[in-house]
């Protein structure tokens, strides 16, 4: 790994760097730092994820005309705290049948590759831990590991919903992954590069790429919402873990921490999509038309947060909204529909940039 | 053709369905269904078709409905109505006339079906909407639905 590339320069983190440079060699400096941003966005993502369960919940009472969480602190807001307290102090239960190796393994495939595709996002300007040139070929990557530890989940707990809600996963991401590869890619042929970073900055001058792109953006950013929302297996896409057919599909055997952790990579799962659509459609950490782009104190991040908030409503809207769909009608939607009309987007978009007919 | 406009009707339903909920997020201030009971004891109205407990209304000089006919005791699946009654004169007509002396309700033992309230021929018993029946000693779940020295309202009969 190259350590150039990693760039921390948040003013607090600069001098937080400079004081452990100035009293450690630089290898073991450097990999100091590397710890510190780990536990960093560790923290910070799982306490983002647990609100995001929060949000979650207050959602879908909204959308039901009830109220949702409200006895836990002020409005709530520390239920979901209350609920992870709740699961680590659970007992770790098992069956008997299990292949102990694997289903120890299989939580931390699915929460390891959530953590790692939150590195390369550039939050901001300065807050991005790991901008590589090859950042949206990462995600995808990276995107796809996550179902092998349900795959794993599924097959070791010796279970026959676990098993076939493993197996629904795999169809449904290797299906969804082609939609969501080639959507993105739709954008890249825009901007022309693959780093984040970048593909940001490109937008500074032309407008937000949804606006550049027009008609073949728009087409490209539905489907990356629909496929998006298949990989993260959320409803209406969540054949994965239906309830009212397969107990809780794959985790059906999991408890305590170990349920927690797949509990928690769905709605990080969930921040990821979102993120790649703010950075590829709406601009990432811009404010639109620049409206705060001179007030220096303002914090761009917030935008950012602002933004994916923003699309995950959208995805939490879909799921308190539509029914689930059947195994087959999944694979009509992927096969008949978004695949050939994504194909055939990707040719109208370089025709669009060939004439340049980009806004 | 019939691809393309399958897309659009797609989409189009996709979208109605999703403006009805929509509108039901933006309404779910005004329109929550919740009740946050502890919270609103004072102002919680239940329904008009609650079954709460069985009660018999008195007027304001003391006055019920009931003349004692024993229908509810016969309507109760399970007995949980009983009747004292007695035979007194009637001061009015000067003839022997039932009336009654304690009109026993085990809430304990009831259902909350109905029956009785649907036999009563001169609606002297109604439901309530009172439904916080815990106690803590049982017999006091044994209740007198007429008051002392109470008495049927005339003409009730005819």
């Amino acid at each position: 790994m190259n350590f150039t590339q990693m760039i921390i320069p948040l003013n607090i983190t600069k001098t937080i760097s400079d004081w452990i440079y100035s009293i450690m060699p630089e290898t073991a400096a450097s990999y100091t730092i590397m710890v510190v941003i780990a536990v960093a966005y560790l923290l910070l993502f799982a306490v983002a994820g647990l609100y995001l369960v929060l949000l979650e919940r207050k959602v879908a009472a909204w959308f039901q005309l009830r109220i949702g969480p409200n006895r836990v602190g002020p409005w709530g807001l520390l239920q979901t705290m209350a609920d992870a307290l709740k699961l680590v102090s659970k007992e770790l239960t098992s069956t008997i049948k299990i292949d102990k190796f694997l289903y120890n393994l299989a939580p931390y495939f699915v929460i390891v590759s959530a953590f790692m595709a939150m590195a390369v996002f550039p939050f901001s300007k300065q807050f991005q831990a790991f901008d590589i040139n090859i950042g949206v070929f990462f995600l995808i990557a990276i995107s796809s590991i996550g179902v092998i530890g349900i795959l794993l989940a599924g097959w070791s707990s010796n279970n026959k919903y676990a098993l076939i809600g493993a197996m629904r996963s795999g169809l449904q991401t290797i299906s969804y992954e082609l939609s969501v590869g080639l959507s993105i890619l739709t954008m890249v042929l825009l901007t022309g590069t693959l780093q984040l970073s970048e593909i940001v900055e490109a937008q500074r001058t032309g407008g937000w790429l949804i606006l550049q792109g027009h008609i073949p953006s728009v087409i490209a950013f539905m489907i990356f919402m629909v496929a998006g929302t298949a990989e993260t297996n959320r409803a209406p896409f969540d054949l994965v873990e239906a309830e009212s057919e397969l107990g809780a599909g794959f985790h059906t055997e999991y408890s305590g921490m170990k349920f927690a952790y797949f509990f928690l990579a769905e709605f990080i799962n969930m921040f990821i999509i979102s993120s790649i659509a703010v950075v590829l459609f709406f601009g990432g950490w811009l404010s639109p038309f620049g409206i705060t782009e001179n007030i220096a104190w303002f914090p761009e991040v917030l935008w950012f947060i602002i933004k994916v908030v923003g699309l995950i409503f959208l995805m939490m809207w879909f799921r308190w909204t539509f029914p689930r769909l059947r195994v087959d009608q999944l694979l009509t939607l992927e096969w008949k529909y978004l695949l050939p009309l994504n194909l055939m987007n990707i040719v109208l978009m370089a025709i669009v940039i060939w004439l340049n007919w980009t806004i | 053709m019939s691809y393309f406009s399958d897309i659009y009707k797609g989409i189009k339903t996709l979208l109605t369905g999703m403006s009805v909920t929509g509108g039901y997020f933006i309404r779910a201030r005004k329109g929550a269904i919740t009740q946050q009971y502890p919270d609103n004891r004072e102002t919680l109205k239940m329904f008009d078709r609650f079954r709460g407990e069985v009660v018999m209304p008195h007027n304001a000089d003391n006055r019920h409905y009931c003349t004692g006919c024993q229908s509810c005791e016969i309507a109760c699946p399970n007995g949980s109505i009983e009747i004292i009654w007695d035979r007194a004169v009637d001061p009015t007509t000067g003839k022997k006339k039932k009336k009654i002396d304690k009109h026993i309700y085990h809430l304990s033992m009831c259902t909350m079906c109905g029956l009785c309230i649907e036999a009563c021929p001169t609606d002297a018993i109604v439901w309530a909407p009172n439904f916080e029946n815990s106690v803590y000693d049982r017999s006091t779940l044994t209740k007198i639905l007429n008051q002392p020295g109470s008495s049927v309202l005339d003409g009730i009969e005819d």
